[in-house]
């Protein structure tokens, strides 16, 4: 059994009458591509939150690589290692794609602090190297100078990874990477994605079935707040519970 | 003793209402349309004047008090469609930039028209003296304001609470984006709130003018105390600007009048008298500054 | 947005002025118009005081109200200083500086943890409280203000002569200016930059935020109290309109006049503002009539100010 990177115990949060998160328990192990699926407004977005640190649970435990980080706040935990993309791509847009990264790589602890007042950041040629490598690891090397406003939909869904693969995570929480990408961008993207699981933990949160089925070593299902299953593909495909909450969507 | 505490206390009650009306439209501004408006206070003060000037051209104060609050109600009516309407989708340096210039424009142009001294307003003769309750005597006049202070706070409530307008008010603090979803003419009801808080401006300008000095510059030092007011109820709230006044004006006035006695009782006399004063005019302050601490959203927070 | 990035004619544009700044006191001399070197020193020192909130606002992207306290903190100190015999200028200076800083410091950690119209506030009302304490602190001239009756030495250099001042608000200007262009495109500015136009994204990348934006507000809460205390010595003078909320307004005006986010947007701001005021109020006593509606015009009609046209900071 391999060991477990992220141990999420009885998660609970309500919104005033609504219960968006039921006692959800979830884990993922270390190495594991896991995507999290469920029918809209099953709660996969309030979870991610929850994750992430953007929302505190009522009730609940979060456990990442050991360690309680349940009241953390959303930069501790990126700099204990959980880094996450929008479904919204959110970058920089009036900055060159290689800037927004080198910001990724300046916010890293190993980068040294960020309370430096004189020397020029353009002189620090180990942020931009190292921005480069993460650029081209996600295939935008050539479009380094550009500025990010005037990168294609995709370009900026893969800029968005390399943004999160900058921190250096150990678990990368994608939230719907493929949001809003066409056949073309979406195979390429699933391409990326499963060359970065070779270094990285993920966490994928997609609409996208297809996607999800290449790419995921295990699925956990959402259902209106409730974990309703967790197994590998086949399982969850033949699950009758998940075929109920999917009901005329095809699995 | 108790006298005196009783007396401050009415005092903190009337001050508390009066700034309830300022607060009031403020808080609905600021909640419903997310704008900054410094020039509330400038209402106020222009509210004063035109009151003060009505009055004296009718030589009746009631009458001043209806004119002044229809005029003012006008003036805000043609400020929110020709310059808050644009400032809405602005960002909020602009907001306060512009409302800032409406401050330089109407403190210069009150100097203009009607001089740098201040203007006097008289009470109704009705009212011009003292009435006793409970074995002292209190101003007649001052218990008038507490009256309309008290009523205007009623009618709030029940409109705010019960009315459909209230509803929409209610949402609109809520969450903007439901409202316009639902269809509500959004437009009309910020019109409506702004010209509505323009003549609580007045209102207050209006019955407070016979008890200070009606004056350029007046309408500054009330605007940040009804911030203060906002910041401790919570923005967009009515109940939190009712309850935030009510708190500022008690505290405040209660803190001015006994705060140096109270000192004098535990410290030495000349350390008390330089301390007293200064500690009791930032005392609302400190209290703002607690409550945010704990609470940074304020007592009562009109957003979930 | 982008980072701030000069025209390439900022630099030498700024030494030529620099230079112009420097024979400015024998100019006047020259010319028997001595009387402006006053107003010349008064643009200088204003000049600090907006640069200062132009690093909190226009780079910081945080709507300070609250400005005036710390320049009005500065001149205290100064005046304070004076009060208790201490006339060494190269204790007094950083000492206002630091009272200022700290005291951004301890209003900047309460009000940073709210955002937007509620953060305008709570910086509006703790410059008020520091208002309210001085005019009612009567052992520092309470509503009178605390005079200066000698200026600063500066090591052994009086500062008593008019050009003694002019230069030294003009080398602290300088300074200042030189500290903030080079802090623009240093780490600190960077980040700084780009909470201001996307915080959470800065979070998610791990950045806190917070403490980024709260040394940033400190360090302009500091340069203010610089300015603060030259202000005091030069009008010889701790006044408490110095503290008045309306100061607050008039630096904001300054840096929109100059254009928010550019790094001389504080500098050609100040010169612009109290330039009218020379100007205007000698024939018009109702000039704020004019300031307002001009403000108004630049809010609706030309958002990004004077200085826009010296660098680029958003596209």
């Amino acid at each position: 059994m391999t060991e477990n990177l992220l141990e999420v115990a009885g998660l609970t949060r309500r919104f005033a009458a609504v219960e968006a998160l039921k006692a959800v328990d979830f884990v993922v192990a270390a190495g594991e591509v896991h995507a999290l699926i469920g029918p809209n407004g099953a709660g996969k977005t309030t979870f991610i939150h929850h994750l992430s640190g953007a929302l505190l649970p009522d009730a609940g435990q979060i456990r990442f690589a050991g360690r309680d980080v349940t009241r953390l706040s959303m930069h501790e935990r990126v700099r204990a290692g959980m880094a996450r993309s929008y479904q919204i791509t959110n970058v920089f847009l009036g900055l060159a794609a290689l800037d927004n990264v080198a910001l990724a790589v300046q916010g890293r602890p190993d980068a040294g602090s960020s309370f430096r007042f004189w020397r020029p950041v353009r002189r620090e040629a180990r942020l931009f190297d190292e921005a480069r490598e993460f650029l081209a690891q996600v295939g935008l090397a050539a479009q380094a100078a550009t500025l990010a406003g005037n990168l294609s939909h995709g370009e900026q869904r893969a800029l968005e990874l390399a943004m999160a693969l900058a921190t250096k995570p150990q678990l990368l929480l994608l939230d719907e990477p493929m949001a809003g990408t066409g056949p073309e961008e979406s195979a390429r993207m699933v391409e990326l994605i499963e060359h970065l699981a070779r270094h990285v933990t993920i966490l994928l949160v997609e609409h996208d079935m297809d996607a999800v089925f290449r790419l995921a070593d295990r699925i956990s299902v959402l259902e209106g707040g409730e974990l309703i299953c967790t197994g590998t593909p086949d399982e969850v495909r033949n699950d009758a519970g998940v075929r109920r909450a999917y009901l005329g969507d095809h699995l | 003793m108790t006298q005196l505490v009783l007396e401050q206390a009415l005092n903190g009650l009337q001050f508390g209402l009066m700034l309830f009306l300022l607060a009031a439209g403020l808080t609905l501004v600021f909640g419903i349309m997310d704008c900054i408006n410094l020039a509330h206070g400038s209402l106020y003060m222009v509210g004063a004047y035109f009151v003060a000037a009505a009055a004296q051209a009718a030589d009746s104060f009631w009458l001043g008090l209806g004119v002044g609050v229809a005029g003012t109600a006008g003036l805000g009516l043609l400020l929110e469609l020709t310059l808050f309407r644009q400032l809405y989708r602005r960002d909020h340096l602009s907001q306060v930039l512009a409302t800032f210039a409406l401050i330089l424009i109407a403190n210069e142009a009150v100097r203009l028209i009607w001089g740098p001294a201040p203007l006097m307003l008289n009470p109704p003769d009705a009212l011009a003296g003292p009435v006793e309750i409970g074995g002292f005597f209190y101003p007649a006049y001052r218990l008038l304001i507490i009256g309309c202070g008290l009523a205007v706070a009623a009618l709030l409530y029940l409109l705010v609470a019960k009315s459909r307008v209230g509803m929409w008010v209610r949402a609109g603090a809520a969450n903007r984006e439901i409202t316009e979803a639902l269809g509500i003419n959004v437009r009309a009801l910020f019109t409506a709130v702004f010209v509505f808080g323009a003549a609580l401006c007045a209102l207050a300008g209006g019955l407070l003018g016979p008890l200070l000095a009606v004056q350029v510059g007046m309408g500054e030092s009330v605007l940040i105390l009804a911030f203060v007011v906002i910041i401790i109820g919570g923005i967009g709230s009515i109940r939190g600007a009712l309850v935030g006044a009510l708190i500022v004006g008690a505290v405040d006035t209660l803190g001015r009048a006994l705060l140096p006695t109270l000192l004098g009782a535990v410290l030495p006399a000349d350390a008390a008298s330089t301390l007293g004063p200064a500690l009791a005019s930032i005392l609302i302050y400190l209290l703002m500054a607690g409550i945010l601490f704990f609470r940074p959203q304020g007592l009562f927070p009109a957003r979930a | 947005m982008a980072f701030y990035r000069p025209a390439s004619w900022q630099k030498p544009f700024a030494a030529v002025t620099l230079l112009a700044a420097l024979a400015l006191p024998q100019c006047l001399e020259f010319i028997d118009q001595s009387y402006y070197l006053g107003l010349a020193t008064r643009m200088l020192i204003f000049a600090l005081a907006a640069s200062s909130l132009n690093l909190v606002l226009g780079f910081g992207g945080m709507v300070s109200l609250g400005h005036a306290a710390f320049l009005g903190i500065g001149a205290y100190v100064a005046a304070i200083c004076h009060q208790a015999g201490i006339q060494q200028g190269l204790l007094v200076l950083p000492l206002a500086m630091v009272v200022a800083g700290l005291f951004a410091l301890l209003v900047g950690a309460i009000s940073l943890r709210t955002r937007g119209v509620y953060f305008i506030m709570i910086t509006l009302a703790f410059a008020q409280m520091v208002y309210y304490l001085f005019v009612s602190a009567s052992a520092w001239g309470g509503d009178d203000g605390l005079p200066i009756y000698e200026r600063l030495q500066l090591g052994s250099f009086s500062l008593v002569g008019d050009a003694a001042l002019y230069y030294t608000a003009l080398g602290a200007l300088a300074f200042a200016m030189f500290l903030f262009g080079r802090l623009a495109d240093a780490r600190f500015g960077r980040t700084v930059q780009a909470i201001r136009e996307n915080e959470t994204r800065m979070e998610a990348l791990g950045y806190p935020v917070f403490r980024y934006r709260l040394v940033c507000f400190a360090l302009g809460g500091a340069c203010a109290g610089l300015a603060g205390a030259l202000l005091a010595n030069q009008s010889g003078l701790a006044s408490p309109s110095l503290l008045q909320w309306t100061q607050s307004g008039t630096l904001l005006v300054m840096v929109i006049i100059g254009g928010v986010g550019y790094l001389y947007g504080g500098v050609v701001g100040a010169i612009v503002l109290l330039g009218l005021e020379e100007l205007l109020l000698s024939w018009f006593a109702h000039w704020h009539i004019v300031l307002g509606l001009l403000l108004l015009g630049i809010v609706l009609f030309a958002p990004k100010g004077v200085a826009a046209l010296f660098g680029r900071s958003r596209d």
